[in-house]
């Protein structure tokens, strides 16, 4: 029996062949996948900000710099390998348009989106399908049998990665 | 001593949030019956602090679809206010002012868009008037933007833009009924720290 592990928002989670990984609605969040396609060892970061700017809050899942680290230690200690892992990327958007493009929050999709592509160039693991960006919400599942990425929008349809 | 975050707030500041949500709640109701040309009664709102995970399952669970409604606090008093209304109560909205309902597809034609943002500018308007004649302190709304989508992915906006303060929003749910008008509603209401620290200061109440 395969199990469906769900991933909260700030936080993470790794699961091997057959089960698959889920996020609910990301919105400005970014869902992060990595996968060894050998090992068919996957894992899912639900992550909201950034960076943490160096702050230890406790709160290591939140950030982009932080979580991605972690993510990828967890692999490993499931037996997964660094040199072959691969990365699929999903959220990112722009909730409520531009209406909100001129303050802080209004970019904050397009800044996760950077600090992703960053944190994950720095431990050297390549992006080969990104749906980042736009103005809708995401579903994020990845199955760990076949390292897909399934997006799916509300009343926009679904798509495979 | 200053707020941090609002685990700092005890029980006498959280009456003055619910008080200020009761009088907005009440402002709102007699605001849309006279936008509806309806009697609108309003059930006593019932005010929570509650953590974004707890918001969604109240909602209905993070991929619920919501029209979402984002307005800014500017002036003495900042912060953020949203409205996350059910599809039927914008539905509702609709029928009333335009004799119409939201599109099959779910996206708002340019009438639509206009009629709901000017509700929530009328409603947002009440909850920033009930701050002011409260506290005496002086505060604009920006215009509303709106959004439909899982109530995750709204969320996620003031998640994000409250993440250094707290995990937690406070939350007020009003039930709305009137002619083909029945369906809860419910606000955010999201004063940043400082402005707390001002409508509890103006109002004589000790941090």
């Amino acid at each position: 029996m395969s199990q469906l592990i769900k991933v909260g928002i700030s936080d993470l989670n790794v699961a091997r062949a057959p089960d698959t990984l889920v996020t609910f609605a990301l919105g400005s969040c970014i869902g992060i996948c990595l996968y060894d396609n050998v090992t068919k060892v996957a894992g899912l970061s639900h992550i909201m900000l950034p960076t943490s700017g160096g702050k230890a809050d406790g709160q290591a899942y939140r950030y982009a710099d932080t979580a991605i680290p972690i993510l990828v230690q967890k692999m490993l200690a499931m037996g997964a390998s660094k040199a072959r892992m691969k990365a699929k990327i999903a959220g990112g958007a722009q909730m409520f348009g531009s209406a909100t493009s001129n303050s802080a929050i209004g970019n904050i999709g397009k800044r996760n989106v950077d600090a992703v592509h960053q944190a994950l160039a720095r431990q050297g693991i390549q992006i080969i399908a990104e749906d980042t960006g736009k103005n809708y919400g995401r579903t994020v599942y990845f199955y760990a049998d076949t390292g897909i990425m399934q997006v799916k929008a509300a009343n926009r349809g679904e798509w495979n990665f | 001593m200053a707020f941090h975050t609002y685990d700092d707030l005890n029980d006498t500041h959280i009456d003055v949030l619910r008080e200020i949500g009761n009088i907005g709640a009440g402002n709102a109701a007699s605001a849309l019956a006279s936008m509806l040309v309806t009697p609108v009664d309003i059930s006593v709102p019932e005010v929570s602090f509650l953590d974004y995970g707890e918001v969604e399952e109240r909602l209905g669970g993070p991929e619920q679809m919501i029209v979402g409604l984002l307005l800014f606090l500017e002036g003495d008093v900042e912060g953020m206010i949203m409205f996350l209304l059910h599809q039927d109560f914008a539905n509702s909205l609709l029928t009333s002012l335009l004799g119409q309902t939201l599109p099959e597809s779910g996206e708002f034609d340019e009438m639509s868009y206009s009629a709901i943002q000017e509700v929530a500018n009328i409603m947002a308007g009440s909850y920033a008037n009930a701050i002011s004649d409260l506290t005496g302190l002086s505060l604009n709304i920006t215009v509303p933007s709106m959004c439909v989508d899982m109530v995750g992915a709204i969320l996620s906006v003031p998640a994000v833009h409250f993440a250094d303060i707290s995990d937690k929003i406070l939350f007020i749910s009003d039930e709305f009924s009137g002619r083909d008008l029945n369906a809860p509603n419910h606000v955010l209401l999201m004063p940043d720290m400082v402005s707390l620290e001002k409508i509890m200061t103006n109002l004589g109440i000790e941090l």
